[in-house]
Parts: structure tokens; C-alpha cells; sequence
């Protein structure tokens, strides 16, 4: 399949690979990422599928999925890729493009429980959620 | 520090997992290696930054490094998974990238430079090394306790920081054979609990848990042990949302009980949403 | 007095929003504007470095780094590019006092602040602080729910706000100590008798005389009777 990519398309995938410091070509589309993780019932579409639309530059079709801020970073795909592409990366990376604009994806001040939380878990939700 | 471990404890053990602290600080002086905790330490930050470009995340956990290395210490000890994955991260990260060193010594301004010359440990490692000591510590064998070991995403992933074989790991196994329980076989200890989820998405931490914890009570497991504050809160508060009532352990609580310290009273055991009574008093642990 | 010329007055060359003016060497920030024309309603306050009400933003000649102080405390220097900052437009949580017990919470700070988990112990705070505070410091011990080194750390906290405006994780550290404090002061330290000994003795009207003196006294003698005040207090009265 020929693959065509507009400019920004490219600048995407570029973004991205940078971010990352991974290769998205590299993927085979084995599936071993998706068939391993614990998360893919609650995601809109596979991280494998993610990978196919990073590789083709789709910003906005990837935007508007669930699927990078399911992934909790746990690392089963990128220990058993067998391309030993950190697929966690490629998600961080995806979440820091929209993060850098200034975006929160939980809302702060909106937490409940927060007396019940351990101060982990709400640092780490900051960390990956808030811009 | 001649027997003492320099020991960076993380926010959340001085709050919600001080039970965790309370047996370890126990559990070592009584194998003879006192956790001795650092005169100055940051928040880690708890996950780590994946971002190539991203320096700034990796400050605070090198600050802590810098901490141990001006008191002069070359070691550090954690409890806490996620502190250590972070610590151990930023650590490598600094060692192998020069240039990235620079930028963070430079970063960090007034403050002395980080050499680079300081390891971390997660409390485990230190543990296997000490089958001896731990054998004969054990004046109250767990002969009667069933334990599912639950290990979680931070000691094992990804394999450069990995503490054990990332897929079949056996250190949470030895430990709970040398305090004589039995250890129940589970092919879920190393999925996922939902992590920081627990936040904002609760009901994906409900699937986990009742994923994680049903396959434990299915093997017929009395308890689960694992060392996570984050794990330990996930697996047992969001228990409340299915119908399991199985205590979880941080694996020092267990190791205490079995050592014969006052467990449940002066250390450990006093956080749990799941009460841990019941069971220990229905097997003769406790009075 | 032409004829004195070691009187005559030395200047110095500044920049206020970024436009150039000659004043005398020797002035603080904040006189030195004033002699450049510029009128302070607000960001200037008791002009003793005490009440945190003119904090400034500044960059010394030939210096890459910004640097934050107090207006009324720091000379003015040639070369110096300086900006006023009148007010920080950051949120103070509301929140009863009686419902922040520490004992019945284990994290009460991180409660009403969880931006607080977001600090990445960066350290600009601490280094903008015009008072050599360990900003971060005390913003850690928040997150690890020690309200009392919270609350010693900030004791001399003037609210400010530079660390605030230079946050990355956009924490309001004057606001979050002086909730700490408040909660230190309320809930941790020894109740004093003798407050409440001085309490009892204004409800029962032993300064009443004393206090209609006052309030009747004209500007000039009420003036004197400031400059010739005792800081410590008279034994007993």
C-alpha cells in the first residue's frame, strides 16, 4: 500500500517518532500490544490500530479516541513488542501533544474522594492528564 | 552507614501506606539492616516522563539522588513500587545520557551537580539477598495463611528496571515459602490494577480489581500480599464495588507477623479498608 | 552650590516597562519609579518590606536570568529593566475551619490543593522567594501531609505571590501555607491563657476608657504617641 501523507500529516508523524524516540514503521501489525493489554475492552480502538493511523498522519482520527488516555502506562506491550517498540512511549506521546497546548484532561478541582486518594495516584494522574 | 539502609520513603507512605512503613522499618531492624531515611528527599512524581524531550520531569527524582549523594551515601533504599520505577528511570536515564546530565546539572542551578554515583534499590532486592537472616527470624510460621503474591506493573516493567524475570517472576514467591505460607499460583499478578485511573476512571479500576482479586479467592487465596501503595489501595478499596472481602497485605506486614512482632497494635495493619482481623484471628494470629 | 560638584547628585540609567529614564543613584526600586513619574495606587503598601504588596519583576544589566523581589527593599541599579507587579490573580480556597481537622484527615492541603501534585520539584518558587523561604521545601511537606513543617517553613511568608506567577504546576504557595498555618495554629500548637486571660478583660471593658482616648486624640498627638510606642508592651496595663 502506498502510503500518502499530506505535509501535516507528516509533521504529525514526525512529532510523534521525536517525542517517542521510537520508529512507528517498525510495527508489523502483530497485535501482540493489544492481545496483552489489560485496558482494551474500556478503548475506543486498539493501540495497534493506533499505530496504523500515527503511521499514516491521522492527528485528528487519532484525537478523538479514547484509547492513549486508557493506557495507564503499565508496559506489557513494550516489554513484549516483538519490534521492541515502546509502545507506552508512542501513547505518552500522543497525550503531550495534546497536553502542550495548555489542556487539562481531568479537571483539577473537580476530583471526588480526593481525602480517600493516596498522594501516588493523584501525582500520577496530574502527571499524565494535565497540561 | 555501616548496617543501616539510607531509605527514601515517597509522600504517600507517610499517609495512606503507613502501615507499609511501619512493618519495614520493623521487619529490618530485626534482620539487622535499620532503615535510616534521608535528611532531605522530593516527591518522585510517581510516573515516569516517557518524553524524550522532557528534563523537567526528571528533576525531582535526580534532586533526591543528589540528597543521598551529599550525605554521602552511594545506595538508596525505596518500599514504594512506583518511587522506585521513577527513581531507578531517571537514574539510568542520567548515567547514560551525558548530555542529558548537563542539562539537568544545570538545571538544577545552585544546587551541587549530580555525579551520577548513587544506586537504587527497591526494598525486595535487598530482601532476596537475606534468605538466611529471614529463615531464622520466623518464630510463627504463615503455615495456615493461603497468599496470592500480587506484583503489579512498576517492579517488573520495562525489563531495564526489572527486579525479576518480567514475566514469570519467583522473588514474592521464595519470601512467603521462607515465612511458611503457602503460596497460591496466580497468572494475574502481574497485570495491571488500573493504576492512577483510581482518580478519574474508578469503574475501569473496578474491572481490574474484581478481575485480579476473583482469580486469587477462585485459586482460593485467604489474602493477596504485594508491596505497591497504589496496587495496595486499588485492590483493596475498590473491593467495595464487588462482592470479595479479601484482605491485601503489604508482604512486610506478613513478614512481621511471621517474625512474631506486635502486629496490628504498634505496626502495620491499621489502614486496610478490608479488615485483616478476621482472618488472622480465625487462623490463630492474633488474639 | 554650583560650586560643590561631589554633591551633585550621580545617575543611574533604568528601564520601566521598557522605556529608558535617568535617576539618582541610591533609590530603592520603588523611588526610583516614583522619581521616573510613575504613581503607585496599588503594588506598593507599608514600604518596609513587610507587607508583600510590591512585588517586582526585574533583569539586571548584561544578567539572562529574571529575578523577583520586593520593590521597597531593593536598590535600584543601573542597566536594571523593571516592571511592577500590582496584584496576582490566584485562587484562595474557602474552607471552615472547624472541618480541616488534621487528625480526621490525612491530607488536608492536598484536599483543597491538589495542584500540589503537580509540583516537580523544579525550584523556581524558592528561588523567586523575597524572603529566602525553602518554598519547595514547604510544598513538599504539603504533599506528604506534614502540616507542621508546612507551617514552619512559611512562618515568615509575606504573601507575595512571585512564587506563584513563576509556578510551572501553577501551585498557589502563600495561599496553601497560610492554610497550613492557620490549621497548625488552630489545631497543633498550645492555646495560649494568656490570650485568652487579655480576651476576657476587653470583654469585661478594661480598655474601654483607653480605646475612647484614642479614638478622640487628634492626628498629630496620635502620631507621637506611634513614634514613642513601646514594642514589647508595658509590664501589667
Amino acid at each position: 500500500m502506498e502510503v500518502k501523507r499530506s505535509e501535516k500529516d507528516r509533521e504529525f508523524v514526525d512529532k510523534v517518532e521525536e517525542l517517542s524516540g521510537e520508529s512507528v514503521n517498525a510495527c508489523i501489525r502483530c497485535g501482540t500490544c493489544s492481545a496483552g493489554c489489560p485496558f482494551v475492552k474500556e478503548m475506543d480502538v486498539l493501540p495497534e490500530r493506533i499505530f496504523k493511523r500515527v503511521v499514516l498522519g491521522d492527528k485528528e482520527g487519532i484525537l478523538e479516541k479514547n484509547t492513549m488516555w486508557i493506557c495507564a502506562a503499565c508496559y506489557t506491550c513494550s516489554v513484549r513488542c516483538p519490534r521492541d517498540i515502546d509502545i507506552a512511549s508512542i501513547m505518552e506521546a500522543v497525550r503531550q501533544i495534546v497536553l502542550r497546548d495548555n489542556v487539562d484532561k481531568v479537571e483539577v478541582e473537580e476530583v471526588e474522594n480526593l481525602q480517600d486518594l493516596p498522594q501516588l495516584a493523584v501525582v500520577g494522574c496530574f502527571r499524565k492528564e494535565t497540561g | 552507614m555501616e548496617d543501616g539502609l539510607l531509605y527514601y520513603p515517597g509522600c504517600t507512605l507517610k499517609t495512606k501506606a503507613s502501615d507499609y512503613e511501619e512493618s519495614a522499618k520493623a521487619v529490618m531492624e530485626k534482620l539487622g539492616r535499620p532503615l535510616v531515611e534521608m535528611d532531605d528527599w522530593y516527591c518522585c512524581g510517581a510516573v515516569q516522563s516517557l518524553s524524550t524531550d522532557d528534563i523537567m520531569h526528571q528533576i525531582a527524582p535526580i534532586r533526591t539522588l543528589c540528597c543521598a549523594q551529599e550525605q554521602g551515601e552511594t545506595e538508596v533504599v525505596t518500599l514504594c513500587d512506583m518511587c522506585f520505577n521513577v527513581l531507578r528511570r531517571a537514574n539510568t536515564r542520567a548515567k547514560e545520557n551525558e548530555d542529558d546530565l548537563e542539562t539537568m546539572n544545570e538545571f538544577l542551578d545552585e544546587d551541587p551537580d549530580y555525579e551520577g554515583n548513587v544506586e537504587t534499590y527497591h526494598l525486595f532486592e535487598i530482601l532476596r539477598d537475606m534468605k538466611d537472616e529471614i529463615e531464622k527470624a520466623v518464630k510463627r510460621p504463615l503455615d495456615d495463611l493461603k497468599i496470592a503474591p500480587y506484583y503489579g506493573c512498576m517492579l517488573l516493567r520495562p525489563s531495564e528496571v526489572a527486579i525479576d524475570d518480567t514475566e514469570d517472576p519467583q522473588i514474592m514467591e521464595d519470601m512467603l515459602e521462607l515465612l511458611g505460607a503457602e503460596v497460591i499460583e496466580n497468572p494475574k499478578r502481574t497485570e495491571c490494577c488500573g493504576s492512577y485511573h483510581t482518580v478519574n476512571r474508578s469503574d475501569i479500576v473496578e474491572k481490574r480489581v474484581e478481575d485480579i482479586v476473583g482469580r486469587a479467592v477462585e485459586d482460593g487465596a485467604d489474602a493477596i500480599a504485594l508491596s505497591c501503595p497504589l496496587c495496595q489501595f486499588n485492590l483493596d478499596y475498590h473491593q467495595r464495588a464487588t462482592e470479595f472481602e479479601v484482605p491485601v497485605f503489604y508482604l512486610t506486614e506478613l513478614m512481621a507477623l511471621a517474625f512474631g512482632l506486635d502486629i496490628g497494635k504498634e505496626i502495620g495493619m491499621k489502614k486496610h479498608r478490608v479488615e485483616p482481623n478476621a482472618l488472622l484471628k480465625e487462623k490463630g494470629y492474633m488474639e | 552650590m554650583a560650586e560643590n560638584e561631589d554633591e551633585e547628585q550621580e545617575m543611574i540609567e533604568i528601564f520601566a516597562m521598557g522605556k529608558k529614564y535617568e535617576v539618582p543613584k541610591g533609590l530603592t526600586i520603588m523611588t526610583a519609579l516614583e522619581y521616573a513619574g510613575y504613581k503607585f495606587v496599588r503594588g506598593c503598601g507599608c514600604r518596609g518590606g513587610f507587607c508583600g504588596a510590591c512585588a517586582t519583576v526585574f533583569r539586571k544589566k548584561d544578567e539572562y536570568k529574571l529575578r523577583m523581589d520586593l520593590a521597597c527593599q531593593t536598590a535600584a541599579e543601573d542597566g536594571m529593566y523593571l516592571v511592577q507587579l500590582p496584584f496576582v490573580p490566584a485562587v484562595r480556597e474557602e474552607y471552615d475551619i472547624e472541618e480541616v481537622d488534621p487528625e480526621e484527615h490525612d491530607n488536608v492541603l492536598l484536599d483543597y490543593y491538589p495542584e500540589i501534585a503537580r509540583c516537580v520539584s523544579c525550584n523556581t518558587c524558592t528561588k523567586s522567594c523575597p524572603q529566602d523561604l525553602d518554598v519547595m521545601d514547604f510544598v513538599q511537606a504539603a504533599l506528604r501531609g506534614d502540616i507542621e513543617r508546612t507551617a514552619d517553613l512559611s512562618f515568615d511568608c509575606i504573601q507575595c505571590g512571585l512564587c506563584t506567577i513563576r509556578c510551572p504546576a501553577d501551585i498557589k504557595h502563600y495561599h496553601l501555607a497560610q492554610m497550613a498555618r492557620r490549621i497548625h495554629g488552630k489545631y497543633n500548637q498550645e492555646y495560649s491563657d494568656e490570650l485568652q486571660k487579655r480576651l476576657e478583660e476587653i470583654e469585661e471593658g478594661k480598655y474601654d476608657e483607653k480605646m475612647k482616648e484614642l479614638i478622640e486624640m487628634c492626628e498629630e498627638d496620635l502620631r507621637e504617641r506611634y513614634e514613642e510606642r513601646d514594642m514589647q508592651g508595658e509590664e501589667e496595663g
